[in-house]
């Protein structure tokens, strides 16, 4: 069935934009631009998702086949907002598709929180996976004792990587300057501060396991905090999911073993909320306060503070691992209580509450930072059906300009753009580093090193 | 013998899409679905058709004797799974 000539312009090449474009082109939209601020596409695929669950990265494959090997057209090194403004996209394409995911984090507010050695869990994400703009950061990791605030799949992913055994860490793509560091850590045990209890944990139990798991890594739970309070033995009873009743299993096996000695050391702790951090001109403590857990009006289960003294915990670093934040975007409507684009099922709504012609959200911009890579699909399907909708009631503006305008503008303003071609070169020559040194891939992690690759390797 | 979803599962329902007997669950819609962290097989109902694993975009997916060993676990997992499920709704899993 031929379908109306459409060009649709998808912002953020991460999961959410990708499933969308991939559904927008099978449905038969002509013209996908995918917008894309990085040098590379896939978003926290790339750059999120860690380096030791090199399964998941597969996703990367099916994403290229069902987009750029369908004739998407990746533009990327381009931000939108910075390079080319919202009123300027609305010009060219009778669609724009914000996938822009959430690109800061959420801070805890307390005291000694911007001191030195304390962190936010997203900034060493993506100093570990290679992000272009955190490659000059530096972790101190020479003290003995590292605190992880947060009990999400998030702060999981960073204890791994904090004890986890080098040998296997140099088999992944993790970065090479995050390896160099990594390999002088002289971290010895990593406290884990949950607010609320082991029933409560935001941990699937696959990452929980994985961390009762590791090689040369002891877990300590102390066993008074799986001993579950009434309120909490009550809800999990009667509303617990699967997940909760196996991470509550999995934690009394922890709490039941007896350490091996092992030269690292992961410490899960329970109801204990950071109060400040302390320190001269660096982290040297951390003070938490112990919680209970009382049910609220709404019926949710929530940590409150109790009157035991508060206890000082010697550390060296503090990643606080309780969220991620999405920014505004200039000239988008931004709800500043949700952090998220204010839409109807994927439709923008302008400050009247109607739609905005031709605007969509999608994925962590959408519906705010949660839910895993498939969460994301089911996501598109719903703002994609808004698109079609839309196209079909002939409710899309006509933009004033065509493709030949959008790539002159771009040509001048962008001669540094990544396409399709500089994407594949880039990829390509990863993957090649990656087999010579047994590597699933060696990232290039400064935005000098992934612009020069974009044109082929010359042959030595 | 059956097939097996392991821990690493994106719950991007590829898999639900293909099986021809509709043993990969839960679904999109069932009261569990959001809280899920993966999808599981019902080993009592999959009949080993492996149409699954090729649909699987991450190799989330083994026949039960090919399991790696790191993710064995996902053996009883994923048929314990279905036990809480109908001993919670007393419906059929
Ligand atoms: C550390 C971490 C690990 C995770 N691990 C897993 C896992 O193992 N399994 C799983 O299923 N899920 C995992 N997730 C969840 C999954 O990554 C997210 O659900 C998903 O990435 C959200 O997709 P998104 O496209 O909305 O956002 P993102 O992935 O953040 O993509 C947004 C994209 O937009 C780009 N962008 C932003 N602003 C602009 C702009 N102005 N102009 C142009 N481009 C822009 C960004 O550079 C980025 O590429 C993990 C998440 C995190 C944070
Ligand atoms: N392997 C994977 O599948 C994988 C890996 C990484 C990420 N992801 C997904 O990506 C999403 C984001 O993960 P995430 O870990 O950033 O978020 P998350 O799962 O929402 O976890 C956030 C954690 O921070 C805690 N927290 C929030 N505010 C706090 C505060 N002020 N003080 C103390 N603790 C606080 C929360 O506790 P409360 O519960 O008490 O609020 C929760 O434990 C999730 O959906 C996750 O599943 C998946
Ligand atoms: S092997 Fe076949 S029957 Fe079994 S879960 Fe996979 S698709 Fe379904
Ligand atoms: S296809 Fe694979 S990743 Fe997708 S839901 Fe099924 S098992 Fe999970």
């Amino acid at each position: 069935m031929a379908r109306p000539a459409v060009r649709v312009a998808v912002v953020g090449a991460g999961p959410a934009g990708a499933f969308s474009a991939a559904q927008l082109r099978s449905w038969g939209v002509g013209e996908i631009d995918l917008f894309e601020r990085l040098p590379t596409p896939w978003g926290l695929l790339r750059g999120g998702v860690a380096p030791d669950h090199q399964e998941i990265k597969r996703l990367e494959q099916t994403f290229d086949r069902q987009t750029l090997g369908r004739g998407c057209r990746l533009l990327a090194n381009v931000e939108v907002g910075t390079d080319i403004s919202h009123a300027e996209l609305m010009e060219h394409y009778n669609a724009v598709v914000y996938a822009t995911g959430a690109q800061t984090d959420k801070s805890l507010g307390i005291p000694g929180e911007d001191l030195p050695g304390s962190w936010a869990a997203t900034e060493f994400v993506a100093w570990y996976n290679g992000h272009p703009d955190h490659r000059e950061r530096e972790f101190d990791l020479s003290g003995k004792r590292a605190v992880v605030i947060g009990n999400g799949n998030v702060a999981a992913d960073v204890v791994r990587l904090l004890t986890r055994d080098l040998g296997e860490l140099e088999r992944t793509d993790v970065a090479d300057h995050a390896l160099d560091a990594l390999r002088d850590s002289q971290i010895e045990e990593v406290v884990v501060l949950g607010r609320r209890g082991p029933a409560q944990a935001a941990f699937t139990s696959a990452e929980l396991r994985e961390l009762g798991n590791l090689d040369g890594v002891d877990i300590v739970v102390d066993p008074a905090d799986v001993e579950l309070d009434p309120v909490s033995r009550e809800w999990l009873d009667e509303e617990g999911t699967f997940t909760a009743r196996k991470n509550v299993e999995l934690l009394r096996e922890f709490a039941a073993r007896e350490p091996t000695g092992a030269a690292r050391r992961i410490v899960l702790r329970f109801l204990s909320s950071p109060v400040a951090i302390r320190g001269g001109d660096r982290v040297e403590a951390i003070d938490v306060r112990r919680n209970e857990i009382v049910r609220s009006g709404d019926g949710s289960l929530r940590a409150r503070a109790t009157d035991d003294p508060v206890e000082t915990i010697e550390c060296g670093l503090v990643l606080r691992s309780v969220g991620y934040r999405a920014v505004p975007l200039p000239d988008v409507p931004f709800d500043e209580n949700y952090y998220v684009l204010p839409n109807d099922r994927g439709r923008v709504l302008a400050a009247d509450g109607e739609p905005l012609p031709g605007v969509y959200a999608v994925g962590w911009i959408k519906r705010g930072p949660t839910g895993i890579l498939g969460t994301n699909k089911r996501d598109a399907a719903e703002t994609v059906a808004r698109v079609v909708e839309d196209i079909e009631a002939g409710g899309l503006p006509d933009p004033p300009k065509g493709g030949d305008d959008l790539d002159a503008l771009l040509a001048e303003r962008k001669p540094d753009l990544v396409g399709v071609d500089g994407w594949r070169s880039i990829n390509e020559q990863e993957l090649e580093a990656g087999r010579s040194a047994d590597r699933p891939r060696v990232k290039l992690a400064s935005r000098d090193e992934l612009l020069s690759a974009t044109k082929p390797a010359q042959p030595a | 013998m059956a097939y097996v979803i392991i821990g690493s599962c994106i719950k991007d329902d590829s898999c639900i899409e293909v099986c021809p007997v509709d043993c990969i669950h839960p679904k999109p819609g069932d009261p569990d679905f959001e809280s899920a962290e993966q999808l599981y097989i019902d080993p009592v109902e999959c009949i080993d058709c492996d149409a699954c694993v090729e649909a699987c975009p991450v190799d989330a997916i083994y026949a039960e004797a090919w399991t790696p060993e790191k993710d064995q676990y996902a053996i009883e997992l994923n048929a314990e799974f279905f036990l809480q499920r109908a001993a919670r709704d007393g419906a059929p899993a």
